[in-house]
């Protein structure tokens, strides 16, 4: 690995200063992504600024109609949090099934977040709640946040702060995940909130998170998994790999939105 | 080449010292700077958790992770297990139930297994492989690795290991 300036702020201010002065730095969450990028030489950034020292940006609580979690939460902090298995059983649950538990000890939500993996668990649960990404500099609601594969909307020297997800009546998240990596070949994410009903898909679309609008309308008449029978979005624009090619993508994503319907209305 | 940091860890119950860079990887400090082999390097992918250790009281692979980040931190290896009075009873468990053959994996399984018996101190046996997702092992099929934390997690809830009833489980706990 390359040699890099090391530096661990102690709060968010001096973070931001830190990136401003280092052009081609880099931010250090959980590392989880960013350590095996590094080690395969695919990043070398000439600095880190690691942010585990911001206890600031750990907690998790429930303000309003929403659940506000850190960006430093860990995968852990939120699967095991009684505030969020108590207002939002499905993201407890789908943090409880990201990589497995030494990995759920460092990953946090923020990296995962940031790095906009298009297999990665939690942009389909900010997508899929109508979560608003908050920075150090403003509020970006997820639908303008998610840009595309490894893409976002953040600024260079943006940090992600916070990530507020409105409670809802309902949600739940099913995911098919490739059994060595743990990640999702096809993960669906719904909810509902009154009238705005939501179904987010990661892991299969070419180009990382997406809504699925017509299954939506489906749900929208009734919120059962029966208003999905048959249905799965077109193989046009889904991903190919040697784990699934797009059509059995497809495939998936129906199967994997009709059982998240399914858990989320206890059936 | 980064200037070298002071680094300071508590190991073992060690308050231990060192220079490095900020590039180095927990798990090559601990082997090469203090000479804590116990924690093995199988992939160095965050894949197999041979070089699984205990931060500040929770599972962590140390191939993933810059020494710098661990900076004033308390950590367990597997060397740090066993009493002067004789071994854990984990690698008791292990020794006895055959849950190793080549023992490459063994340090991360056990220092594994000894904080998720701490988290969930009486687990099923499903609880038991969710729990160890983290560490693979190329020789045994895991039967016997979940065998000795099972039998490990029996004793030190006071039943009687070799008992058929020892084990918990998962329809005993629903």
């Amino acid at each position: 690995m390359h040699a890099f300036e090391y530096h661990r702020p102690s709060n968010v201010r001096q973070a931001a200063a830190l990136l401003q002065k280092n052009e081609d730095a880099k931010i250090v969450a959980g590392g989880h992504t960013l350590l095996p990028t590094m080690k395969q030489r695919l990043a070398a950034p000439s600095a880190l600024v690691d942010l585990g020292a911001l206890s600031e940006l750990r907690g998790i609580e429930k303000k309003g109609r929403a659940v506000v979690i850190g960006a430093m939460a860990t995968h852990s902090d939120v699967a095991t949090s009684d505030v969020v298995a108590e207002a939002i059983p499905g993201l407890a649950k789908l943090a409880e099934l990201i990589g497995d538990p030494a990995v759920r000890h460092r990953g946090t939500i923020g990296g995962s977040i940031a790095n906009n993996d298009p297999a990665a668990d939690y942009p389909a649960a900010c997508l899929g709640l109508g979560a608003t990404i908050i920075t150090n500099k403003r509020k970006i609601p997820a639908e303008e946040f998610f840009t595309g594969m490894f893409d976002t909307a953040l600024e260079e020297g943006e940090i992600i702060t916070k990530v507020s997800f409105p409670i809802p009546a309902k949600a739940a998240y099913a995911k098919f995940r490739n059994p060595a990596s743990r990640y999702a070949l096809a993960g669906v994410f719904v909810s509902k909130r009154g009238s705005d009903i939501r179904v987010a898909v990661t892991g299969a679309g070419s180009d990382g998170v997406f809504r699925w609008g017509e299954a939506e309308e489906a749900l929208a008449k009734r919120f059962a998994p029966k208003s999905l029978d048959g249905m799965s979005p077109p193989a046009k624009g889904m991903n190919t790999d040697i784990h699934a090619d797009a059509e059995y993508r497809a495939h998936l994503v129906g199967v994997m939105a009709r059982r998240a319907v399914a858990a989320a209305t206890g059936r | 080449m980064a200037d070298k940091m002071h680094l300071k860890l508590t190991i073992n119950g060690e308050h231990l010292e060192t220079l490095c860079e900020p590039r180095e990887l927990l798990i090559h400090v601990l082997r090469e700077r203090f000479n804590i082999t116990g924690p093995h390097i199988g992939c160095e992918t965050s894949h197999c958790g041979a070089c699984t250790v205990d931060l500040d009281g929770k599972s962590v692979k140390a191939c993933t992770l810059f020494a710098a980040q661990a900076q004033g931190a308390t950590i367990t290896t597997v060397e740090g297990l066993a009493s002067p009075e004789g071994m854990h009873v984990l690698q008791e468990m292990f020794r006895e139930h055959h849950g190793l053959q080549c023992g490459y994996c063994t340090p991360g399984m056990i220092t594994r297994a000894w904080r998720l018996l701490q988290e969930n101190p009486d687990p099923t046996e499903e609880e038991v492989r969710f729990g160890m997702a983290g560490n693979l092992c190329r020789c045994t099929g895991y039967q016997n690795i979940v065998k000795a934390i099972l039998a490990a997690a029996a004793i030190m809830n006071g039943r009687d290991a070799t008992a058929d009833d020892a084990v918990k489980t998962p329809e005993e706990v629903a």
